[in-house]
């Protein structure tokens, strides 16, 4: 199986979701668009929580498929133990050990705990952990991080993206914060009004300035890349892609991360300026534009397999001839640059 | 102390209770769920006990279950029994008298819990029958107790319907509350007054205890 077929037709008053379009089979698949695009529905259809027409009639329990609700949705009757226990239990062919996903969320000291004396991260956790013990096939995030402050969510994204590295189970992630899907999200499907309007791999999707959605303060882009100098006494840590190289503070233990750069944080030149703040002057090729607003336009940049969007005033663009194809370099701030 | 009809009630209360907990559960949890359009008119029917009086139906039970009414012709041929006058009877009866006592606690325990427990159940791997008493259950205890309670006592103080169905037979439908109306009827203040004081206190802590039961488990 190297592809999980989706095809799902359905109306719900005036809302229609119309999707037929196939993901890859392993890691996560970040499902994207505004509030009302269908996200929640895809996802209840996948689950087989929606009455539907079609080929698939199987009810939810018998579809093995994990479902990690946005609020988390424990029992709390039964401890944290026996939530984990719960689907695990019903599995016939569930193998592991539930302490072995327990250890990997670290919820391992919390299974005598009540469920109503977990705090939102925790509960969220435990949530998640009760999902891989039932070994699904597929696993569902309907806005997992949601519910929760901005300080609680930084806690728990870093057991996401150990359960990106330590589980071969496929993840479609539903999520409206386009941080997170570019932290998490190996490939990309967006949803307009029920229907998937772009897909594909992340990096060249999120790159699609024709996309209104990826527009204004979601215009940017995502490199793959990996360390390769730390330069400890200005604690600056050099990173490479297929196409560049980039500055980045701090980041000393990161072999390869994601790097995530705004498109407001690139400037062009024609030429290459030496003395300047900005540490990052990346030779790179103008792909394609678009106008953005009545004053900016988005250029797509070409750096070798790579891309950049970056954002300028229309009059730069004007004063400096900048055509498709032509030869500038970007200039990116290192302080920007988010990992 | 006339200890027969309180023997008698508390019987009555008993199998009634027990009857409505079994068959009220599917129906308290249908009209929770149900967007059918039958449902306000089954909810509708289900409260009626509520506001009409006992003597109503009353007759109409004793029309229905009398030997020449539907249920009861029939039940004549099975049993070579009357139902009406009989502790089934009173059975049937103080089912329809106390059903929405019983319905309402567990539809309104149903109608609390979130959706989206019972969709996690599902996804988990519970069918519906196994989320039902997996989740459900014990998530809406409360509902159940407060349904046995008020089933229960209302139930033991039931006396129009009664005496319209079951008249007032020593041992079959002599009821606690058909007792204390003769009692006073043949002035015998005395009896009259205990097993009415037996009541009173029964209904006090009765419904105390569902209190405290319902202020100390508080599951969200």
């Amino acid at each position: 199986m190297n592809n999980v077929e989706m095809k799902y037709s359905l109306q719900k008053g005036d809302f229609k979701l119309e999707v037929d379009t196939r993901i890859p089979a392993t890691g996560i698949t970040g499902v994207f668009g505004e509030s009302g695009s269908g996200k929640t529905t895809l996802l209840r259809c996948i689950a087989g929580l929606e009455a539907l027409t079609d080929e698939d009639s199987r009810p939810p329990h018998k579809r093995r498929i994990g479902y990690v609700f946005q609020d988390s949705e424990l029992f709390p009757h039964l401890t944290v133990q026996k939530n984990l226990e719960y689907g695990w239990r019903r599995n016939p062919d569930a193998r592991r050990p539930i302490t072995e996903f327990a250890s990997m969320l670290e919820v391992d000291q919390l299974l005598d705990r009540s469920v109503s004396d977990l705090s939102g991260g925790e509960a969220q956790r435990v949530c998640i952990a009760r999902v891989l013990c039932q070994e699904p096939q597929l696993i569902l995030m309907d806005e997992p991080l949601s519910a929760l402050d901005a300080r609680r969510r930084n806690n728990v994204l870093p057991y996401l993206d150990r359960l990106h590295s330590e589980t071969s189970v496929p993840i479609i992630y539903v999520s409206h914060n386009i941080d997170e899907i570019c932290r998490l999200s190996d490939h990309l499907i967006l949803l307009d009004n029920g229907k998937v309007v772009a897909e594909g791999g992340l990096q060249e999707t999120l790159a699609r300035i024709d996309l209104p959605q990826f527009r204004g303060q979601n215009a940017g882009a995502v490199l793959e890349a990996n360390q390769s100098r730390y330069d400890a006494e200005f604690d600056l840590s050099l990173f490479q892609f297929l196409g560049g190289e980039l500055w980045v503070p701090g980041c000393q233990d990161m072999r390869t991360t994601r790097l995530r750069i705004d498109a407001g944080d690139i400037s062009l030149s024609r030429t290459s300026v030496k003395s300047s703040t900005i540490l990052n002057i990346l030779p790179a090729v103008i792909d394609e534009m678009i106008a953005e607003t009545a004053s900016t336009q988005l250029v797509r940049l070409r750096l070798g397999t790579n891309f950049l969007v970056a954002r300028i005033t229309r009059r730069s663009l004007h004063e400096l001839n900048l055509q498709v194809d032509d030869n500038v370099f970007a200039q990116i701030k290192s302080v920007t640059v988010r990992y | 102390m006339d200890i027969g009809p309180l023997w008698l009630s508390l019987q009555l209360a008993f199998v009634t209770t027990l009857v409505l907990i079994i068959l009220g559960t599917p129906l308290a949890w249908w009209l929770s769920q149900s967007r059918s359009r039958w449902q306000s008119v089954i909810q509708a029917i289900v409260a009626m006990p509520i506001v009409l009086p006992p003597t109503v139906l009353g007759f109409y039970l004793l029309v229905v279950l009398g030997p020449a009414g539907v249920i009861g012709s029939w039940w004549v041929k099975l049993t070579g029994n009357t139902l009406t006058f009989s502790f089934a009877g009173l059975v049937i009866a103080s089912c329809i008298y106390s059903l929405p006592f019983a319905v309402q606690p567990m539809q309104n325990a149903f109608e609390s819990l979130s959706s989206s427990k019972l969709e996690a159940a599902w996804t988990l791997g519970a069918s519906k029958l196994d989320a039902f008493f997996s989740v459900v259950v014990p998530l809406s205890l409360r509902g159940f107790v407060s349904a046995t309670v008020l089933a229960f006592a209302h139930t033991l103080g039931e006396f129009g319907v009664v005496l319209m169905v079951g008249g007032n037979i020593p041992g079959e439908s002599r009821v606690v509350s058909i007792a204390i109306y003769e009692h006073v009827e043949t002035l015998n203040f005395a009896a009259a007054h205990q097993l009415s004081l037996v009541l009173i206190l029964f209904a006090f802590f009765i419904l105390f205890g569902m209190f405290l039961v319902n202020r100390r488990w508080q599951p969200r």
